[in-house]
């Protein structure tokens, strides 16, 4: 079933009972003493069209889930089911196909078997889907009898929509806490699963990271699975070199904009900066990878240095610093910003040039939100991902040379995850635990920087 | 007169020293100065530079290499009439008729044997689709102007195979081989051959899957936004949920691909790679952008409007939906719009949930196998034939303007709505 008719039920079946309901509210204005209603006839109407379509569109999300499962269950029992293959990923591609072919979306399909199996997939479709309306119409003539049966002149129907209302931003807001929760508990979970097969010492201080998503042993060599080698790509492509690049051109820029541009300037320079940050990271991976990556590599050999890598450290360091310098300057700005005038004035009228103020009044003042400002910066470098899947290698390598190729965390996490490797293998579940040190690194490195940076404001109010 | 004397009196403040001293400072403050500027200029020229590297490569892609083949309709003996339902059908029943023959044989006719080769093997889909749109054709010769194969393109442009050089040569001379602005780059979906790709599928994928995010982050985005800033109690609870807010803006956007794959996949695995999953995580990551600036807006409406409100026996629904959200909404949209700019860029989590297949039609609903636009372009930046690359670079200039397109029109709202209290 489209999810377009449980909707359009949904909405037209509420959109009769607000007309209904209205007009019935109407009556009571004759009926009741001194022509006075309780509530407004439009908040009768809501009234009547949320019981009505509410509980229809939960029974229909409810139902898409549970019919899928009668669906297979229906299809499996069918005559047609006794020839597929007992288990595997082929019996289920087959299943999937024969339900695209009976939905209509496919018409030509990889397997034959699956011509076969869409006919009882096209009939138990169509049986579950009826039983789903008749059922949902059910649900939606109690809702209107409930509602209509409540509706009188002296009915409060305001409080009782705005009740609903309020309940529904209530639920609105809970929503991020349910997804901080999920994100938790998938990593979490997963990353127990993964610290069952392989120890969490050997994970996080073994120097060895070789995973193979293809081997079938059941307890994997631990040896393999050593995130020293990532831990330090990551810091040292993300935190190091982009940072060389970031700090002080986004710091120059800032204390640019901020102490020397005329506003005139400052207008058309902060948006353009800007609009570094909107890059989609796409395309710069696409730049690093294309243009950045072959000319250091060149470069390098031309200077005499014959093993630089054509997806270096460098490459990828230096593009995420360029992606990250808006950034600085930002939280650079910011900060300068909240230096009090009069500190600025005093040390000029005290004869230091402008220069000697910024670097001995203005940017100490400042520090601690710049300081903020920088741990925000890394902690976006080292989650940041596009960039170093498509210019940084896939090879762990421990070194400080920037010309060699590295990995990283999250290159790691797409290599393992877009690989053919199924979900209960150890490969598949490290990159789980991957995101999961991510996941507490780029919150802890937040939360310290948002609480200095908050301390710090404090300072001058 | 007599100043100047009593000035001349006072021993001289500025000794050598000092004048040296005073020297080297304006001297490094020059230095500082340029420094910054330097920063600033050497930020944009990086920008400037990534700019039109795309440009440069990316104008390319939108030509293709194609090859002059009149055709005398009249002479081959095909027929169609009038009346066939649909473009499938009607390319299937001239593909019946022999026009592959037909096409290949009027290009060995004019541009000879070798050239004829080097015909792309779909160009006579082209034809049957002007056919199909123009069957009057078929009564007269006409020109068309068709694709080359990939290695004759490559030869044009200079690089690939050296043997084919020379005929790439000969015919563009003979102003039978050219780089034509490619109108179908719009308008086709993802394919093998760089000279036959296309935007359309990916473009369409990207704009079901924002659908899919707007219809979900947007409400739930404002409504939480409106009960933490006008209901919300001061307990522990808002605490919570405000900083699981604030900490889901600062989450990389893989962490949200491991989410929704996970959680998503699970629950609807047969959705795989389609707009209605993708969307969905990228609501995830794009409901508290739009919660952060929804409060700042919702903060800017002055409470003498609520006051005023109350005062005349609203309630305090009323004062929100009535009063406050419709004062704010300029705010909350400027932020909506940045927030989906950001996830129609987004690529990331993406990859995770496995919108990186190749779908070589474009999707017709939300849960079809569909693409995005950035995944189109990591696709595609994975292939090494140079057609690709300038195609790859396209695709970033499309990208690239539809971003464009959606800041601007957030700073146009920003400005036109602005309003001082």
């Amino acid at each position: 079933m489209s999810p377009a008719i449980p909707l359009l039920l949904a909405l037209g079946l509420g959109l009769a009972g607000w007309l209904v309901a209205r007009a019935r509210a109407w009556t009571f204005k004759r009926t009741a003493p001194h022509g006075r209603i309780a509530a407004l006839p439009s908040y009768h109407a809501w009234y009547a069209a949320l019981w009505i379509g509410v509980p229809l569109l939960i029974w229909f999300v409810l139902w898409d889930s549970i019919s899928q499962q009668l669906v297979f269950s229906y299809v499996l029992a069918s005559p047609e089911a006794a020839t597929l293959p007992d288990f595997g990923l082929r019996r289920e591609a087959i299943l999937i196909e024969a339900r695209t072919i009976a939905e209509g979306s496919a018409t030509r399909v990889l397997n034959d078997e699956s011509y076969a199996l869409a006919e009882p997939f096209r009939q138990a479709m169509a049986r579950f889907d009826i039983i789903g309306i008749v059922i949902g119409l059910l649900i939606a003539a109690a809702g209107a009898a409930w509602a209509f049966l409540r509706l009188k002149p002296d009915f409060a129907a305001r409080t009782k929509v705005e009740r609903l209302v309020l309940a529904t931003l209530l639920i609105a807001s809970l929503v991020a806490i349910l997804t901080t929760l999920g994100i938790f508990v998938t990593l979490v979970f997963e990353t127990v699963r993964f610290f069952g097969m392989v120890s969490p010492l050997d994970f996080l201080f073994g120097t060895q990271w070789n995973p193979d998503p293809m081997s079938t042993s059941p307890n994997p060599d631990g040896d393999r699975y050593g995130a020293i080698p990532l831990f330090w790509g990551t810091l040292f492509i993300g935190a190091i070199i982009a940072m060389i690049v970031a700090i002080p051109l986004g710091m120059m820029s800032a204390i640019y904009l901020t102490q020397y541009a005329a506003p005139r300037v400052r207008a058309w320079v902060k948006p353009a900066l800007e609009i570094l940050a909107g890059v989609p990271t796409v395309v710069y991976g696409y730049f690093a990878a294309l243009t950045i990556a072959p000319f250091i590599r060149d470069v390098a050999n031309s200077l005499g240095y014959a093993n630089a890598s054509s997806e270096s450290a460098l490459a990828a360091g230096l593009v995420m610093g360029v992606m990250i310098i808006p950034f600085v300057s930002s939280m650079a700005d910011d900060s300068i910003a909240a230096v009090p005038q009069a500190m600025r004035d005093g040390s000029l009228a005290m004869g230091a040039t402008t220069n000697e103020t910024i670097r001995r009044v203005i940017v100490p003042a400042a520090l601690p939100g710049i300081v903020g400002g920088v741990m925000l910066a890394v902690s976006r470098a080292i989650g940041e991902t596009m960039i170093v899947v498509m210019a940084a290698s896939t090879a762990a390598n421990l070194s400080a040379n920037p010309l060699e190729s590295m990995t990283t965390v999250t290159v790691q996490i797409v290599a393992l995850l877009t690989g053919e490797g199924s979900f209960d293998h150890p490969a598949t579940l490290a990159a789980f635990a991957l995101g999961f040190v991510l996941f507490l690194v780029t919150l802890a490195l937040n939360f310290i920087a948002l609480r200095v940076v908050k301390r710090f404001r404090e300072a001058y109010e | 007169m007599s100043e100047r004397q009593t000035s001349a009196k006072v021993a001289p403040t500025r000794t050598p020293a000092f004048e040296a001293r005073l020297k080297k400072r304006y001297a490094s403050e020059r230095r500082f100065k340029a420094l910054g500027l330097s920063a600033i200029v050497f930020s944009l020229a990086v920008l400037v530079f990534l700019l039109a590297t795309m440009t440069i490569n990316g104008i390319g892609g939108f030509q293709r290499t194609e090859m002059k083949v009149p055709i005398d309709f009249p002479s081959m003996g095909l027929s169609m009439n009038a009346q066939i339902a649909s473009e499938q059908e009607a390319v299937q029943r001239l593909s019946g008729q022999g026009l592959r023959e037909v096409v290949q044989f009027s290009a060995e006719e004019a541009l000879g044997e070798e050239a004829a080769q080097n015909l792309n093997g779909e160009a006579w889909r082209q034809v049957a689709e002007a056919i199909y749109i123009d069957p009057g054709m078929l009564q007269r010769e006409e020109v068309f102007w068709l694709p080359a194969s990939e290695d004759l393109a490559s030869a044009y442009a200079g690089d690939g195979q050296i043997a084919l050089q020379p005929l790439a040569q000969e015919l563009a001379e003979a102003g039978n081989l050219d780089n034509r602005f490619d109108t179908g780059f719009l308008s086709r979906a993802d394919a093998t051959d760089p000279q036959l790709v296309g935007i359309w599928g990916a473009l369409k994928g990207s704009i079901l899957t924002m659908v899919v995010t707007l219809l979900l982050a947007f409400p739930i985005g404002v409504l939480a936004a409106l009960y933490l800033e006008e209901y919300a109690p001061k307990n522990r609870w808002t605490d919570l949920i405000e900083v699981s807010i604030n900490n889901l803006a600062a989450v990389p956007s893989i962490i949200f691909g491991l989410l929704g794959m996970a959680v998503f996949l699970w629950l609807f695995p047969s959705y795989r790679s389609a707009p209605l999953i993708g969307g969905m995580t990228l609501a995830l990551m794009t409901m508290p952008v739009i919660v952060i600036s929804g409060r700042n807006a919702i903060k800017a409406v002055p409470p003498s409007i609520r006051d005023g409100a109350l005062a005349i026996g609203a309630s305090p629904v009323q004062v929100v939906f009535h009063h406050v959200l419709p004062l704010a909404l300029p705010g909350i949209l400027t932020g909506t719009i940045i927030g989906m700019a950001r996830a129609l860029g987004e690529t990331a989590p993406l990859l995770l949930i496995g919108m990186r297949a190749f779908v070589a039609t474009p999707p017709d609903g939300f849960t079809d196998n569909a693409t995005v636009l950035p995944m189109q372009i990591f696709l595609w930046s994975d292939e090494i034939s140079r057609g690709f690359v300038e195609r790859t670079s396209a695709a970033i200039i499309v990208l690239l303007a539809f971003l464009l397109l959606m800041n601007g029109l957030a700073i146009y709202l920003r400005n036109r709505f602005e309003k001082k209290w």
